[in-house]
């Protein structure tokens, strides 16, 4: 057991230091906070956190393949205009909008992934030009920022489960006492760890996904195996498309509109690379998990959220809060490099 | 057909981004032919004012192709072209452009000593730089445009013209000539394709791969401290994010003139051919008045269909 645990740690060494560093990190700003360890700022560190997550394990998928896919953020983008025209009216018809506006996102992934697969363009360059025409249907759907999206669900959502169940009139209005002991949680992370139960996990396990890691380390090697290699980097565009469009139509139900923002779409996407690598995934593919995104997501957020805290001696100039994010993510993909020290063959540098 | 196939893999895709080129002149001036009855497309003066524009992404796309022939990326780009301009135009007088120049030279030397060194994805790490010189410059000027203006000779050397051509198109073509210099006749331009080929392979010949990979960054460095410059002097002042319109247009340029984005392979003319064809690109579209919806599906489209046509991968069969 013991043995097992420290080869995990051995492969994980990025992930769990990613564990490790969100822990220390939360614990060190719920402590500061004059309303520290409360649901209040559960729910709000939540709701800001959640879309960047998303976002992050959209970009983990292509990444594991070798690849990069600079369009997640534009494919959230047009995930959340679309949600911010269809996800209103009746309940039947938010279902769907809400269907249809992640579909859209897990479309548009389909196509990147054929573009790659059978266009035989790189990722990086491809996604390039995918992300500029994602951005224009955006603008198309949504030529000026606005949505009516229905004030029920964006207070249901963006809430804990009593607000949840209160909202929509079950458990005793949210009182059940069966229900108080989840009661404090916040939605959306619920909303996040089922979506990574019923599709992170499954295919993590499936054929698909493990020639995906394979694909990563070494694509001669994974297709000698006789390994699907179009269908696993088809399926891993495909589904960072959904996972952009889970963002999306988070991001839409949260701010109630929907917006066609450029510059908005380009730093969900420069933020999802530099959560992934905080995470412990390898921009050369083959290592790494999206749960490490997920927590790399939440490090790059909570770093965010020092800035806010103002009490008496212990507060940062506003303005040094990009400078410091920056030094922060340098610093902390420095720490990769001390695997050079571990390096025995100096051609092993080259990797 | 006996003479395209007869040509190398390397000029090839300039040959066919030059024909998207005049395709593209044609199309543009058949629109504002039946539409206005001009044909601003074929008058020089237009065409000078469109390249003057065009020739600050010219000289960051200059750049930006050192590090993609290593297999590379210089994301640090938007921030290192605004930081120059704003200490350009902070320090003024005869130091400006030095001081500029200086800049880029600095972060690309951080830039690669990150890469080289610590072996940090120059992906990520310039990603992290990009933000860091953003925080000095809002640290520096609290997030707000600086009230400093460009020199004369800033301005000189973006907004004027000498015999009706616009300065800042000289400028382009000195940069080009120095870049062309580089890669085909100096021994520091061959380690370039050689470490863009293989680093592991170059290092055992006798190449200081580190000194190539901080080298060209230096010159992406120095080309975007340039471009910055010259920006600055064009709008007379420096302002914050001058740099982003710059920095997926300069990589794009760069793959349309040919350029293997995993590095080793392209010539400079071609990423000078990948510019023109980006510039006149976005002007033929600001003259059909295309909303910016239909101008994004049809800059993605373009870049998509091009690399179809000649910057297909071979498959992995082995």
């Amino acid at each position: 057991m013991i043995e097992r645990f420290k080869y995990s740690l051995r492969q994980n060494r990025g992930f769990y230091g990613a564990l490790l560093g969100l822990i220390v990190l939360y614990l060190l700003y719920n402590s500061l906070h004059p309303r520290g360890f409360s649901t209040a700022v559960l729910i709000q560190n939540a709701n800001e956190a959640v879309v960047l997550a998303f976002v992050a394990v959209a970009q983990t998928i292509p990444v594991l393949i070798g690849g990069l896919d600079l369009s997640v953020g534009a494919v959230m983008t047009l995930a959340s205009c679309i949600a911010s025209v269809l996800v209103t009216g009746s309940p039947a018809e938010m279902t769907l909008g809400i269907i249809l506006s992640v579909l859209a996102g897990t479309m548009f992934g389909l196509l990147n992934g054929l573009v790659v697969v059978y266009g035989r363009i790189q990722p990086i360059i491809a996604t390039l030009a995918t992300g500029a025409i994602a951005i224009g249907l955006a603008l198309f759907v949504r030529p000026q920022p606005g949505g009516d999206i229905d004030g029920d669900l964006n207070w249901a959502i963006t809430n804990a489960v009593f607000d949840f169940a209160e909202t929509y009139g079950f458990a005793d209005d949210g009182n059940a006492a069966w229900l108080q002991p989840i009661a404090w949680i916040p939605v959306p992370l619920i909303i996040l760890t089922a979506v990574m139960l019923l599709v992170w996990v499954p295919y993590r396990r499936s054929v698909t996904g493990r020639t995906a890691y394979a694909i990563g380390s070494a694509e001669g090697a994974a297709y000698m195996s006789g390994l699907p290699i179009a269908r696993a980097k088809i399926m891993a565009f495909t589904l960072a498309g959904f996972f952009a469009g889970c963002a999306g139509l988070y991001l839409a139900i949260q701010t109630s509109s929907g917006n066609a923002d450029v510059v908005q779409a380009g730093e969900y996407t420069l933020k999802s690379i530099a959560a992934v690598v905080i995470g412990g995934t390898s921009l050369l593919g083959g290592v790494g998990t999206a749960v490490g995104s997920i927590f790399g997501a939440f490090i790059i957020r909570i770093i965010e959220f020092f800035f806010r805290i103002n009490i008496g001696s212990f507060s940062i100039d506003p303005l040094l809060q990009t400078l410091f994010q920056g030094v922060v993510l340098l610093v902390a993909v420095s720490l990769g490099s001390l695997r050079l020290t571990r390096i025995k063959n100096r051609l092993d540098v080259f990797r | 057909m006996n003479f395209y196939k007869s040509l190398d893999s390397d000029t090839k895709p300039i040959i066919i981004a030059l024909g998207f080129v005049i395709m593209i002149l044609i199309v543009g001036t058949i629109y504002t032919l039946s539409t206005q009855g001009t044909a601003p497309l074929l008058r020089p003066s237009y065409v000078l004012q469109q390249l003057q524009v065009g020739s600050f992404l010219g000289i960051v796309a200059a750049g930006m192709m050192m590090v993609i022939l290593l297999g590379h990326i210089d994301l640090s780009v938007p921030w290192t072209l605004t930081a120059a301009a704003m200490m350009a135009t902070t320090v003024g007088g005869p130091m400006a452009i030095p001081t500029g120049i200086a800049v880029g030279l600095a972060v690309g030397l951080f830039n690669g000593l990150g890469v080289a060194y610590l072996r940090v994805p120059s992906m990520i790490f310039t990603l992290g730089v990009d933000q860091v010189m953003r925080g000095l410059m809002v640290a520096h000027t609290g997030g707000y445009a600086p009230d400093t203006d460009a020199t004369p000779l800033m301005r000189f050397l973006a907004a004027e013209k000498i015999a009706g051509v616009p300065v800042a198109i000289f400028v382009w073509i000195a940069v080009s000539l120095v870049i062309a210099l580089i890669l085909q006749r100096t021994g520091f331009g061959r380690s370039v394709y050689a470490t863009g080929n293989r680093e592991a392979a170059a290092y055992l010949s006798g190449i200081r791969t580190k000194r190539v990979i901080i080298g060209s960054f230096m010159l992406s460095g120095a080309c975007a401290g340039i471009a910055g410059v010259l920006l600055a002097g064009y709008s007379s002042q420096a302002y914050q994010g001058m740099g982003n319109p710059y920095l997926l247009p300069a990589i794009a340029a760069v793959v349309l003139g040919g350029t293997r984005i995993l590095g080793g392979r392209g010539r400079y003319l071609g990423t000078v051919v990948g510019v023109i064809l980006i510039v006149l690109l976005n002007s033929v579209l600001s003259i059909m008045q295309m909303p910016e919806a239909g101008r994004q599906i049809i800059y993605g489209s373009v870049i998509i269909g091009m690399l179809l046509v000649y910057g297909r991968n071979q498959a992995v069969t082995s």
